[in-house]
């Protein structure tokens, strides 16, 4: 599938990094050739009108846990990093590479390399042989590497491959079984619960190991006010590290698990109402560098069950937008910012030319009307589970067409 | 209505010692309304008039308990299923006993042998259960909010008997019942406990108990203090209303009730006590101990003790103080009220369809 036709995309909204900017955008052979309010159709060109509405690069979801084209497509996600959490672990090269071409050419699923053979967080795997695979970054996984002299070894490794270091923020050992963070509501539930600490723990140890050996890292999912806290003074120093959240962790605290809703159940979990303000503030001051979905589809038999028995994650390839954009809406950041945290770094941290409207970079684009209302409904879902935490809310901002390449998609 | 459909106040039962049906008509809601619940999932969302009128309810079947024929045919035909998926004997005990008593047909499933340990869900388990037909399903479970889950899922009203460390209503009630006995009879009787001084001391952390009493006696107008070592207090838990102490001696300072928790190992991971001897030092209750409270404090324990652990075998059999066998007592006559009261709709009662 690949572009025949150049495509001019006219009366557009354009949301560039360097503002939003009306005109129109062409591209040919599957790049951005040019875009701006001095360019105009070409003879031969497939002329789509925007009516005005927002063309934005196509989001880059960095961190998923399961290739799902319809919930990627409906959410306006043209590439994803998917976990190496997978049934086996991505830590073989032939993995990798059967992974790195399973969704093109619609869907581009860029692999990140399990750090450790089978996850175990013991030995290095293959990471030189899984990048010239197709693996575009490495990750420690849904958990954390406990032995530092491992994860030492790791991002020096890393960094010789100059590979971003993916991690898991959360102390394992203080941990344990718990499934909530410890505070009131944990302990009205009775849940298994550690403190928010653990993952200021885990970050702090990151940072200085990465920092002794020049590596790249990047926290997945930072969620509490003293981990942004250490996330901010490493940048102040000057670091390479950046950090991510997706929106469960911004919309939704503890309270929301009150009634033991397993939906709720996340990893890490849900965190108290003053660390959400300070999720939004890390937002806001561009402590964050990343929002991704976080997309992990789960079936019944692993949601329905008590809530400390349940697996957690949560399906959120479908609602990444409608939450980014009310964030845009709310006054938290603005619309070129936004598409930076959901396509423009998470590129650059996977190194692929893609994720932001930049001419020679790929033609992968959404058309999306930013007002358009609907309500998230799981029983309408497109994603192959619908363990979705917004059930029934109202969201804004639907995807009305995407491009992979200069191909549109779904027709 | 039938015969079974007769005010349960005024049924099967001659004498009503400790409680006048007349006086509790005016007392509490008529009907539904005192009751407003389908399910005994927690303390937590009762009303404070809702626990009374529990305690209320139950004070006609601790007279019935002490006659020779303790036997009423109120519950005649239902059926009431007992899924224990946690180990117990009392409690499972307390629950076939008061089913019994009530005339229901009880049977009890036991998680060893059930097809809970084949792989089967929990949910498809409580979808059996409702498919034969129960007409209250009485669960304990290991993971809080269980009970909740399954409620849910079944149209019979579901009784909590404990899950996880989230709730274990009918002790706390039959904890306050029997203080409710045990003050009244040395002239201090009142409905509530207001002013009350209480001390809960023990695993407060795995406790389901502790967190079902702290509701209770917290609504019920009490002033609780926990005691436990850090490891074992729960982040937070004074939100609850409750005063945390660590210090066992300080906490005792003032106490007119003290209730003690036994060391829950089975939900430790990891050591969070270095010794029985050195926890026995810290926050057993010993008679030497039990001075520093009130002279006449009483001393509760949930069962089963650990005699020489939380506490020593001498405060646990001191009488007049000791209310332990008591609150084994009340817990047949507050789950008899329990299973009355919500079955009380699919019998047809009046005010309660």
């Amino acid at each position: 599938m690949r572009q025949v036709q150049p495509l001019a995309i006219v009366n557009a909204q354009l949301v560039t990094p360097q503002g939003v900017v009306s005109g129109a955008l062409r591209c040919a052979d599957g790049v951005i050739l040019a875009f701006g309010s001095d360019i105009a159709a070409e003879d031969g060109d497939a002329i789509v009108d925007a009516k005005g509405k927002l063309l934005t690069p196509g989001l880059v979801d960095l961190g998923v846990f399961a290739v799902d084209k319809p919930a990627f497509h409906f959410g306006g996600i043209t590439r994803a990093a998917l976990m190496p959490d997978q049934s086996p672990a991505l830590d073989l090269p032939s993995r990798v590479g059967f992974i790195a071409k399973s969704g093109k050419p619609d869907l581009w699923v860029h692999p990140l390399a399990a750090a450790t053979r089978d996850l175990a967080g013991r030995e290095l795997a293959e990471l030189a042989l899984m990048q010239e695979a197709g693996a575009k970054g490495i990750a420690t996984g849904r958990r954390w590497i406990a032995d530092s002299g491992v994860m030492l070894r790791l991002l020096q490794y890393a960094a010789m491959l100059d590979m971003v270091v993916v991690t898991h923020a959360e102390d394992g050992n203080l941990v344990g079984e718990a499934c909530a963070t410890a505070g009131e509501i944990a302990t009205r539930l009775g849940l298994p619960a550690a403190p928010a600490e653990a993952e200021a723990l885990a970050i702090a140890r990151d940072i200085a190991l990465a920092g002794l050996a020049g590596a790249r890292l990047h926290i997945r999912q930072v969620t509490t006010a003293r981990g942004f806290a250490l996330v901010r003074e490493a940048k102040a120093r000057g670091l390479p590290v950046s950090c991510g959240i997706t929106p469960a962790h911004f919309m939704l605290s503890d309270l929301a698990t009150a009634d033991f809703r397993t939906f709720t159940r996340l990893s890490p979990p849900l965190r108290c109402e003053a660390d959400r303000q300070a999720a939004l503030a890390a937002i806001a001051d561009g402590t964050v560098d990343v929002i991704a979905s976080g997309h992990d589809p789960r079936g019944p038999e692993d949601k329905r069950l008590p809530f400390a028995d349940a697996l957690p994650g949560m399906a959120g390839a479908e609602t990444l937008l409608a939450m980014v954009l009310g964030l845009v809406r709310d006054g938290v950041i603005d619309l070129c910012r936004a598409f930076d945290l959901t396509a423009g770094k998470p590129a650059r941290l996977l190194g692929v030319p893609a994720g932001a409207l930049v001419a020679g970079l790929e033609a992968d684009l959404a058309l999306i009307d930013p007002d358009a209302p609907w309500i998230i409904d799981r029983r309408k879902m497109a994603a192959t589970a619908d363990n979705s935490p917004f059930d029934r809310q109202g969201a804004q901002g639907r995807v009305l067409g995407l491009w992979k390449g200069g191909v549109r998609l779904g027709g | 209505m039938g015969l079974s459909g007769e005010p349960a106040s005024t049924k099967g039962v001659a004498l009503m010692a400790t409680s006048d049906p007349h006086h509790a008509a005016g007392r509490f809601p008529a009907g539904r309304l005192a009751f407003a619940h389908r399910d005994l999932t927690g303390i937590g969302h009762l009303q404070r008039h809702e626990i009374l009128y529990l305690l209320h309810e139950a004070e006609q079947w601790v007279a019935l308990n002490r006659q020779r024929t303790k036997h009423s045919d109120l519950l005649a035909g239902l059926t009431i299923i007992n899924a224990f998926f946690e180990n117990s004997t009392r409690t499972l005990l307390s629950f076939e006993i008061a089913g019994k008593r009530l005339g229901a047909d009880v049977v009890n499933m036991h998680a060893a042998q059930s097809s809970v340990k084949k792989g089967e869900t929990l949910i498809d388990t409580a979808i059996t259960l409702n498919a034969m037909r129960a007409d209250a399903i009485v669960i304990r479970h290991g993971s809080s909010g269980a009970t909740r889950l399954i409620a849910d899922k079944v149209d019979c009203p579901v009784l909590n008997a404990g899950d996880g460390q989230h709730e274990h209503p009918t002790q706390a009630l039959l904890d306050a019942l029997t203080l409710r006995h045990a003050l009244a009879e040395r002239g201090e009787g009142a409905e509530d406990f207001t002013g009350l001084n209480v001390v809960i001391c023990g695993d407060i952390l795995h406790s389901r108990v502790a967190r079902s009493n702290i509701l209770c006696l917290t609504a019920l107008g009490a002033r609780v203090r926990v005691c436990a070592p850090p490891a074992l207090m729960p982040a937070g838990v004074e939100a609850m209303g409750v005063e945390v102490h660590h210090n066992f001696d300080a906490a005792l300072d003032g106490a007119e009730v003290v209730m003690m928790l036994r060391l829950q190992s089975e939900r430790m991971s990891g050591q969070f006590i270095p010794s029985p001897r050195e926890y026995r030092h810290l926050y057993g209750l010993t008679t030497k101990r039990l001075a520093l409270a009130r002279p006449d404090a009483l001393v509760m324990h949930p069962g089963p003790m650990n005699r020489g652990v939380e506490i020593d075998s001498e405060v646990a059999d001191l009488a007049g103080r000791s209310l332990i066998t008591r609150q084994v007592e009340m817990g047949v006559a507050i789950r008899m009220a329990c299973l009355d009261i919500l079955t009380r709709g699919a019998r047809g009662v009046e005010g309660w369809a």
